[in-house]
């Protein structure tokens, strides 16, 4: 097998990814980083990302209001002492990406522009028109160009971690193209591989969205923290659910039921604004789960649209007129016509609520440290948290760039604490097994389990049970059944057998670190009796601040369900209270 | 709001595995399609209910990761933006990218556009020196339009399938790279326009483009590469006369 030796392997090469190994290249030209993705960089699902990334700018903003938004945003399970660095960090990381190049739509006196966001109280989301992800993505990519010792393995799997001696000191991967293990060797090693939304049929989420970064560490032996919270995002397209960003609405953009009524007033968040006058964190204005659960109220009550996708809410934009369609939503508008055939300049878009982004992630601690010695984790495939159990929009962008880069410094620490790395005949044995799991899936010819058949199996399970309302015997029913799945997958069988491009097998590699991240998912969503933020239990309705204000553990077992342990959440200065959404209502 | 329709559709696959195909060869599979599909649905279909081993990239599904670009009925599209519906007749041709070795199937090598895509410096190189710390650069709105619409590229490659010019002369840099300079060129907080120059001005940079105008109208982003060209030749014959007629100016 091929040795690769690098002084800081990168896994994944998005957003927090590349900051990541930009940080490394500038802090140190000598350090040999390897930057390893199962993709291009530019392909990686950073890119679908649109509405903006929230730092404090301008002089009506304080970096006080960013952290109570994003504390009470995440029904006070966020690390108050990570939420501090993060928006403290937050306004130089953004600037930082302007000075690279990123282009952000402006003010007329040329400073960078800020829209308004859910559940934010003051206008401070940076964006590039509807496209943000995408230049924040290209912007970081391009720069990363600049770095001869930032060596790129695009489309490599990595399929393990290597631990020996309690250390992470490399991991395995599969070169795509070729279908060959690589060795790498590293004294460090970051995850920044997004998260796992693909484990529900109906996402936002990219096709590349396996949880693969996740169950990587999992499997290592280092814990998954609050796994249960799922956000779903409220405006997808109800065909295909692609993205409507949450902009749609910080432009102006209302919900309507069937009645024409604006039924977020019955939930909580009226009074009812004028149209064409968003008031911030009110209406429309409310965070992504409170609007999620109150679609799924309508749904109950019989309020809502039907098509032929399934009963929809509907988001009206025509008020905000062509030109600023144009000019602040062109995605969303092409998105729209083409996706659905139908123009928001002219009507009404009928949407739905739609799994979006996953809270939880790699448990670390504010330094983007795990629990397992040189791993470090960034972007939506850790838990840092900051983002508690319910994330607001535009603070993940900023993430990616805050953690991106933590984690880089974090590892160069690590690095400097000059361990001796183990043995390399202790090294190629871990490697040798990875390699031989692999193996094992080719030359098992018996299996009589089909890879696209359990995943559907899979997601019909994700959707019925662990989907807005969550109730203790469908959790309970989803637990059994996604032990079962991860039983009858040892039984899978490879059609294909050849090594060039294989994507059956990365489907079933694929699958695999889904099924693993869907069984953190569901035990942590049965264990949890309570009612916080994106976890909604019709069986325990209340938030349990005496006994839940902590984060969930999940720690991997083979062939048993996790072992779940609680850690108590970090509150410095904000203790837990109401969730106010109704704005002027005082 | 109306049923969904569906159609019987026969798609014929190009397939090539190097291990064990000595040419390529066309597989043809019978897909029962919503008319709302497109392509790449159909591909998803053909890999979880008729043949696991089809390969093919893609991952958004919404045309801004520039994965699952290919030729549909002998055109450069993205698979998740070629609507079934505009396909007529009951069957289509799925093909690889033209001008792009396979690596197998229906995916082709992304590396020779990387290469020309790090060569033009497709990054900020500062006019001024300024830290993080002093705050943003100013930028108006005016300035932003001026080479906007250049950062819209999503690399799907789709350009280069389309141009005449690089079937012909495979060093050209092409028009996605080439216009990828011209956006940092035209960046009002960029000074890197010379270093860049060397690579675009040469024999295989900008001078190389026959002017056919394919590139642009294959673009899903309406990058319109084919402008950005004819805005760097023009700029560079005004560089040429500089040089050579007035050399006490400045270029």
């Amino acid at each position: 097998m091929e040795i690769i030796k690098a002084d800081v392997a990168i896994v994944g090469a998005g957003g927090a990814g590349l900051r990541a190994a930009i940080a490394l290249a500038e802090a140190d030209p000598k350090l040999r980083i390897a930057l390893i993705s199962k993709v291009y960089p530019m392909r990686s699902h950073t890119c679908a990302a649109e509405g903006g990334a929230a730092g404090v700018i301008k002089s009506d903003d304080s970096l006080d209001l960013h952290f109570s938004d994003t504390v009470g945003g995440g029904d006070w399970l966020s690390d108050q002492d990570a939420v501090e660095y993060f928006i403290n960090e937050a306004p130089k990381e953004l600037t930082q990406l302007e000075h690279w190049g990123c282009p952000w739509s402006r003010e007329a006196d040329g400073s960078v522009a800020v829209r308004p966001f859910g559940g934010m109280k003051i206008k401070r989301t940076w964006y590039a028109a509807d496209k943000s992800g995408f230049h924040i993505l290209h912007t970081l990519f391009q720069t990363s160009l600049k770095y001869p010792s930032i060596q790129r393995f695009d489309e490599y799997y990595a399929t393990d971690l290597l631990v020996e001696d309690g250390r992470c000191q490399g991991l395995t991967a599969l070169e795509i193209r070729s279908g060959e293990m690589k060795q790498f060797q590293a004294g460090a090693v970051i995850i920044a591989a997004g998260g796992g939304g693909k484990m529900f049929p109906f996402t936002t989420n990219g096709n590349i969205k396996t949880g693969d970064g996740m169950a990587l560490a999992y499997r290592a032996g280092t814990p998954l923290k609050d796994m249960e919270f799922v956000q779903y995002h409220p405006t997808g397209l109800p065909n295909n659910g692609i993205l409507l960003t949450e902009g749609c609405r910080g432009e102006g953009g209302v919900l309507f039921n069937k009645d024409g009524r604006r039924y977020l007033q019955d939930y909580g968040m009226g009074p009812e604004t004028p149209i064409g006058q968003p008031v911030l964190k009110t209406m429309e204005l409310g965070p992504r789960d409170r609007l999620s659960q109150a679609f799924w109220g309508e749904q109950k009550k019989g309020n809502t649209v039907k098509t032929p996708w399934g009963d929809c809410v509907l988001l009206d934009m025509r008020h905000l007129g062509e030109k600023k369609i144009d000019e602040r939503l062109p995605l969303v508008r092409d998105l729209c016509i083409s996706y659905l055939g139908m123009d928001p300049v002219k009507e009404p878009i009928p949407i739905r609520p739609v799994v979006h982004y996953m809270m939880g992630g790699i448990h670390t601690d504010v330094q983007a440290a795990t629990r397992l010695p040189g791993l470090f984790a960034a972007g939506e495939c850790a838990c840092v948290s900051i983002n508690g159990a319910n994330r607001l929009g535009s603070n993940s962008l900023t993430e990616l760039l805050v953690f991106g880069r933590r984690a880089a410094l974090s590892a160069i620490a690590h690095l400097q604490s000059n361990q001796v790395p183990s043995s390399d005949t202790a090294l190629a044995a871990k490697a040798k097994e990875s390699q031989n799991r692999i193996q094992a899936l080719f030359d098992k010819s018996n299996g009589t389990e089909s890879i696209s058949g359990l995943r559907q199996e899979m997601m019909d399970t994700m959707e019925e049970n662990v989907g807005i309302y969550r109730t203790g015997e469908g959790l309970a029913a989803a637990c059994e059944k996604i032990a079962e799945l991860r039983q009858r997958y040892a039984n899978i069988t490879l059609t294909d057998k050849t090594h060039v491009y294989n994507t059956d097998l990365m489907q079933a590699l694929e699958l695999g670190s889904m099924l693993d991240c869907a069984e953190a998912v569901t035990v942590g969503a049965r264990d949890r009796k309570e009612s916080r933020g994106a976890h909604q239990r019709l069986d325990f309705t209340a938030r349990d601040d005496e006994n839940l204000l902590k984060h969930s553990l999940a720690h991997y077992h083979p062939t048993e369900p996790p072992r779940i342990e609680y850690l108590d959440v970090v509150v410095t200065k904000s203790k837990p209270g109401v969730r106010d959404y109704s704005g002027a209502k005082k | 709001m109306s049923e969904l329709q569906q159609r019987q559709i026969q798609l014929e696959v190009l397939r090539y595995n190097p291990e064990t195909d000595t040419a390529p060869r066309y597989q043809t599979y019978s897909v029962p399609c919503l008319e709302e599909w497109v392509v790449l649905d159909a591909l998803n279909y053909i890999k979880d209910h008729l043949d696991p081993t089809l390969s093919y990239r893609w991952s958004c599904h919404m045309a801004v990761c520039g994965s699952c670009g290919m030729m549909v009925n002998g055109e450069p599209k993205l698979a998740c933006k070629a609507f079934i519906h505009e396909y007529k007749e009951g069957q289509i041709k799925v093909e690889p990218m033209a001008n792009f070795p396979i690596e197998r199937d229906l995916v082709t090598s992304v590396e020779d556009f990387i290469t020309k895509l790090a060569s033009v410096k497709p990054y900020l190189i500062p006019k001024e020196d300024k830290p993080v710390s002093a705050g943003e650069f100013k930028q108006t709105p005016a300035e932003l339009k001026k080479f906007k619409q250049y950062t819209l590229c999503i690399n799907c490659m789709l350009c280069y399938a389309a141009c005449p010019q690089y079937a012909l002369v495979p060093e050209f840099l092409g028009p996605a790279a080439i216009s990828m300079a011209h956006r940092y060129n035209q960046d009002s907080r960029d000074g890197g326009r010379d270093q860049r120059q060397e690579v675009i001005a040469s024999d295989e940079g900008v001078w190389e483009c026959s002017f056919v105008g394919a590139c642009s109208e294959v673009c899903p982003k309406h990058v319109d590469p084919a402008g950005a060209l004819q805005q760097i030749k023009v700029a560079s014959t005004i560089d040429w006369y500089k040089e050579h007629l007035m050399p006490w100016m400045k270029k």
